[in-house]
């Protein structure tokens, strides 16, 4: 087998990554501390023509003998992933100066994430998941301890660490018996290999799960999702709520689908069962915070549970409705924490919920906007949020999941209460002191985020057509 | 009929207002406000006038959707379908008429934020003005359930003093009413293959499916209605809104609970609503008597008329269910004419809030001494709610309570029980506010009906006493499309007997 360089082509926007991740740190090392705000510009320039790459490169290959698989699901969930990775940037390179936490690392790091993240996306066997997975892992640990004179900070680094590491140890374990019992690690000769359920495969299979889950922050695997969520700064936080959890999922979907589709039956009662109490959780456990970063981290655990019931129909419709839920839900957290960010006044930073006292009347714009997401995120139509819900829900009654969808839709119900009470803070209660003026990028990022979950229902055929596609290249 | 999409410029036309008092308006000073009311007055009225080409041109005798619009939208799962037929077309009005009255009454009585007011009112409009005109489930329920939003808003910032309160118990439970519907349109999506509601409306679901159907979409339109005992939201919400909330709520919202059953729950699923029509008659009667008891009991002006609202629904929901060509009839006749009725109450009770800024019937005795204008229009009003003859009032309780005692005359029974408690509670609270001696201090210096309030009152007494000695308007306009409905029915119920005659 000759090997030619422009076969790598496929994997031109991850070999950019990988190769611009490299040169930057070579760069910072040598110029110093100085070099941030290059290092910030580059790797943002590197994420941007990744993500045109992405968009104008081929549809579908296969390369690696099958580790690496290129298809319209691979490219909507990268153009998603980069879109969540650099906005993130966008939004925290001005907060992080301000706060003094400004590092040259702290961008490559996230291309580093970025790049785990792609290749997760386009894992096609068990060990370019793996690897995919601690690439993107390893990365975000050290990043969630960036403040590393916060005592807060490194906490959320250790202990999303130790979690993580443990639930890494149980996916490898659980990948492992998966070969043992079919003979392969490629996901379509497992799929081949695994036409009856048997008990190791089952216990492989609960296994790779439990590992997957930690990583979208499926109960019960979600503990670590508030401390870190709180703890790690906040354009951290940002990153972690959309980018990762986008790959996360676009992993789990695929291998559930493609590796394991004669064993649905086996696995779809694990889903469904982590859909429900994932719901139920971000419903309930939310009402309780104050904290707006805690609030966010059980609302996403309750998203997560919302993407995970297309998963469990296991149909097109069903894939088709987690790539449109997460589509919205990246759009949604980046506007959501575009706010989170602003919230600073002249003494600092504030994250109770209840310092948005009155933003009706201190800035209206932004308080419309964060409006719109809250009612968007609480599903209520004729928002983007209740788009991304009613697909999934839609697969849900197609596959006959009653319980599901009812469960599902009732506690999306209780949900609603804790995100409209952000709305009565900002419009029915009286003012507080105002914060400080959004930044140029804050403002950019929540407008068009804003603006994206009011009007995707007067033009959705962009957004339907390409999930569709995407969906379709997996059956 | 129009060469042009003339309903979906009367839905949309209230947004363009909406855009622009957000686009054109800066600022918050009197100026600002004066602009906004403007632009918002003008916007509903253009809205009214065209709507007014709807009916100009409205085929009566036909059941078939008409002004139909199609086009593509959100692929399969739904396309945007807009039409009306004789059921829709008189709430369609109504929601034209009521919002610039809604617009005046709150001239003077909202002075802040009154830019977002306006917005809130106008987006309202659109949505509620969509729910009635859309031919399609999905585009249906968006229309419906949007409609939260701004009512969420307009109770929480302007309203009384536990709006906090009201406004989340209004949202959360018309919302869990709602997403049970939801998941019953995408069961009918999945069996008929379409939400198009003109295809859905021929489409013959299993009975077992259609009593899970009926049931999930009877828990929206019932909280929305609302029915006894998913009525408590509606006192609260009522009473803590500012007068033109009320008057929307009252007049409109309430009304899409009903016209909801008509649309979807009796035509789509005829063997569950006859299977289940016993059950809608004791809630519905439990209603009247009910609801009528406690506002017997009233300290409190609106939440009196809240309550007296819920008895009335309950003649609607009453009138539906025996499903016959008089008792649909009825109950579209009496949401129509409850929406003028208690519009007006409602219009009534804030011309005297604003003077005095109390609800609280002991605060008022009296006024027909310094308020003869306003003591009349009331007691207009207050004959109507009554249902008293020569009223709007009198034609749809005649007409369901006729066909509730050809169903059940013990239904019929209790139902003309609540008549008699109406106009208990009703002549009780006009005689405690209007006759009597004029004691209090405050209220001696109190003026009366303002021109501004007058031009938001008279066209609904006009209307109150025209549909009263001349009912045949409203009751033409549906006669067509209730006669679809009660054949469907019919159709149903013949197969039910039919079944019954076979088992043993």
């Amino acid at each position: 087998m000759t090997f030619t360089l422009s076969a790598l082509g496929p994997a031109l926007p991850e070999l950019l990554l990988a190769v611009s991740a490299i040169a930057l740190i070579l760069f910072g090392a040598i110029v110093g501390p100085k070099s941030t705000d290059t290092v910030n510009g580059l790797a943002l320039a590197a994420l941007f023509a990744a993500l045109v790459l992405v968009i104008l490169g081929p549809s579908q290959a296969v390369l690696f003998g099958g580790s690496f698989v290129l298809d319209d699901y691979a490219r909507f969930l990268k153009v998603l992933a980069l879109i969540g990775a650099g906005g993130t940037l966008v939004m925290s390179v001005d907060w992080l100066k301000i706060e003094k936490q400004s590092r040259f690392e702290f961008a490559i790091l996230v291309l580093l994430s970025t790049l785990g993240m792609m290749m997760l996306i386009s894992a096609g066997d068990l060990l370019a998941l793996y690897m995919g997975l601690e690439l993107m892992s390893l990365a975000l640990y050290v990043i969630a301890a960036n403040n590393r004179e916060s005592v807060r900070s490194t906490e959320a680094g250790l202990k999303y660490f130790v979690l993580g590491a443990l639930s890494s140890g149980m996916l490898l374990y659980g990948a492992s018996l998966i070969y043992g019992f079919t003979g392969s690690i490629n996901f379509g000769h497992i799929a081949e290999a695994a036409r009856e359920p048997s008990l190791g495969l089952i216990f492989g299979i609960v296994f790779v799960f439990a590992g997957l889950c930690f990583k979208v922050s499926a109960v019960p695997f979600h503990m670590w999702t508030p401390d870190v969520y709180e703890g790690a700064p906040t354009p951290v936080t940002a990153f972690f709520a959309a980018a990762p959890k986008v790959a996360a999922m676009a992993v789990f979907v695929r291998f559930a689908v493609e590796a394991l589709p004669h064993v649905a039956h086996q696995w779809q009662q694990i889903v469904v069962f982590v859909s429900i109490a994932s719901m139920a959780l971000g419903a309930f456990a939310a009402i309780g915070q104050r904290n707006i970063k805690r609030l966010m981290a059980y609302s996403s655990i309750g998203h997560m549970g919302y993407a995970l019931v297309g998963l469990a129909a296991g149909t097109e419709q069903g894939v088709r409705g987690v790539l449109i839920y997460m589509a919205v839900y990246v759009a949604m957290t980046l506007g959501t924490f575009a706010c989170i960010l602003s919230m600073r006044r002249k003494e600092g930073m504030v994250e109770n919920y209840d310092e948005l006292a009155g933003l009706a009347r201190t800035s209206p714009v932004k308080a419309f906007f964060l409006a719109v997401l809250m009612f968007s995120l609480a599903g209520i139509p004729p928002l983007a949020g209740f788009l991304a819900k009613y697909y999934v829900f839609l697969a849900a009654i197609e596959a006959g999941l009653y319980a599901l969808a009812v469960i599902g839709v009732l506690s999306s119900v209780v949900g609603a209460f804790y995100y409209l009470r952000i709305v009565k803070v900002m419009y029915f209660d009286e003012p507080a002191a105002a914060f400080e003026p959004m930044s140029t990028e804050l403002r950019a990022v929540l407008a068009v985020s804003g603006l994206f979950t009011l009007l995707l229902f007067f033009y959705p055929a962009p957004l339907l057509s390409a999930a569709g596609a995407a969906a379709r290249a997996l059956f | 009929m129009y060469d042009w999409p003339i309903l979906s410029v009367v839905t949309f036309l209230p947004l363009v207002g909406a855009l622009l008092i957000v686009l054109m308006i800066r600022g918050d000073d009197e100026v600002a406000k004066r602009n906004a009311r403007w632009v918002a007055l003008w916007a509903t009225l253009v809205t009214f006038v065209i709507s007014l080409l709807l009916l100009a041109g409205f085929d009566s005798t036909s059941h078939e959707f008409q002004f139909v619009e199609h086009k593509a939208w959100l692929g399969e799962i739904a396309a945007y379908r807009m039409g009306v037929d004789g059921i829709s077309l008189p709430f369609l009005l109504l929601t034209t008429l009521l919002m610039p009255m809604c617009i005046l009454a709150s001239w003077e009585s909202i002075q802040v934020r009154v830019k977002e007011y306006m917005i809130c009112f106008l987006v309202l409009e659109t949505l509620m003005i969509g729910t009635f005109a859309s031919l399609d489930l999905l585009q249906f329920y968006i229309f419906f359930e949007g409609g939260l939003i701004p009512m969420f808003i307009i109770i929480g910032v302007w309203g009384g003093k536990r709006r906090i309160y009201a406004t989340f118990k209004f949202f959360l439970y018309t919302l869990a009413g709602s997403v049970l519907m939801m998941l019953a349109i995408m069961a009918m999506y999945w069996q008929a293959g379409s939400t198009d509601i003109a295809a859905l409306l021929k489409f013959n679901f299993p009975p077992g499916m259609q009593t899970w159907l009926w049931l999930a979409f009877f828990a929206s339109f019932a909280v929305k209605m609302p029915m006894w005992p998913v009525h408590t939201w509606l006192p609260d919400a009522h009473v803590e809104a500012p007068t033109a909330g009320s008057v929307i709520l009252a007049g409109i919202m309430l009304k899409m609970g009903g016209y909801g059953l008509l649309r979807f729950s009796v035509p789509m699923f005829p063997d569950a609503s006859a299977y289940f029509a016993p059950f809608v008659f004791t809630l519905s009667v439990i209603a009247i008597v009910y609801t009528s008891l406690v506002a017997l009991v009233q300290e409190d002006i609106k939440k009196l008329i809240a309550y007296s609202s819920v008895a009335h629904m309950g003649y609607v929901t009453m009138g539906i269910f025996t499903l016959t060509q008089e008792g649909i009839q009825g109950a579209v006749f009496q949401m129509v004419s409850h929406g003028f009725v208690s519009g007006a109450l409602f219009l009534c009770v804030g011309v005297i809030y604003d003077r005095m800024h109390t609800r609280d019937i002991a605060a008022y005795g009296g006024l027909v001494h310094r308020m003869p204008v306003y003591a009349t229009l009331l007691m207009v009003f207050t004959m109507a709610n009554v249902g008293l003859p020569g009223t709007s009032g009198f034609i749809g309780e005649f007409l369901t309570l006729l066909a509730a005692f050809g169903r059940n005359s013990w239904v019929a029974f209790f139902a003309t029980t609540g008549v008699i408690l109406s106009a208990a509670y009703a002549l009780w609270l006009y005689r405690r506010v209007v006759f009597g001696p004029l004691e209090k201090e405050s209220l001696k210096t109190i003026l009366d009906v303002s021109p501004r309030e007058m031009a938001s009152l008279v066209p609904l007494l006009f209307f109150t006493i025209l549909f009263g000695v001349w009912p045949q308007p409203i009751l033409d306009a549906c006669n067509a499309a209730v006669n679809a409905i009660v054949a469907r029915a019919d159709v149903a119920a013949g197969a039910i007997k039919a079944a019954s005659l076979v088992l043993p």
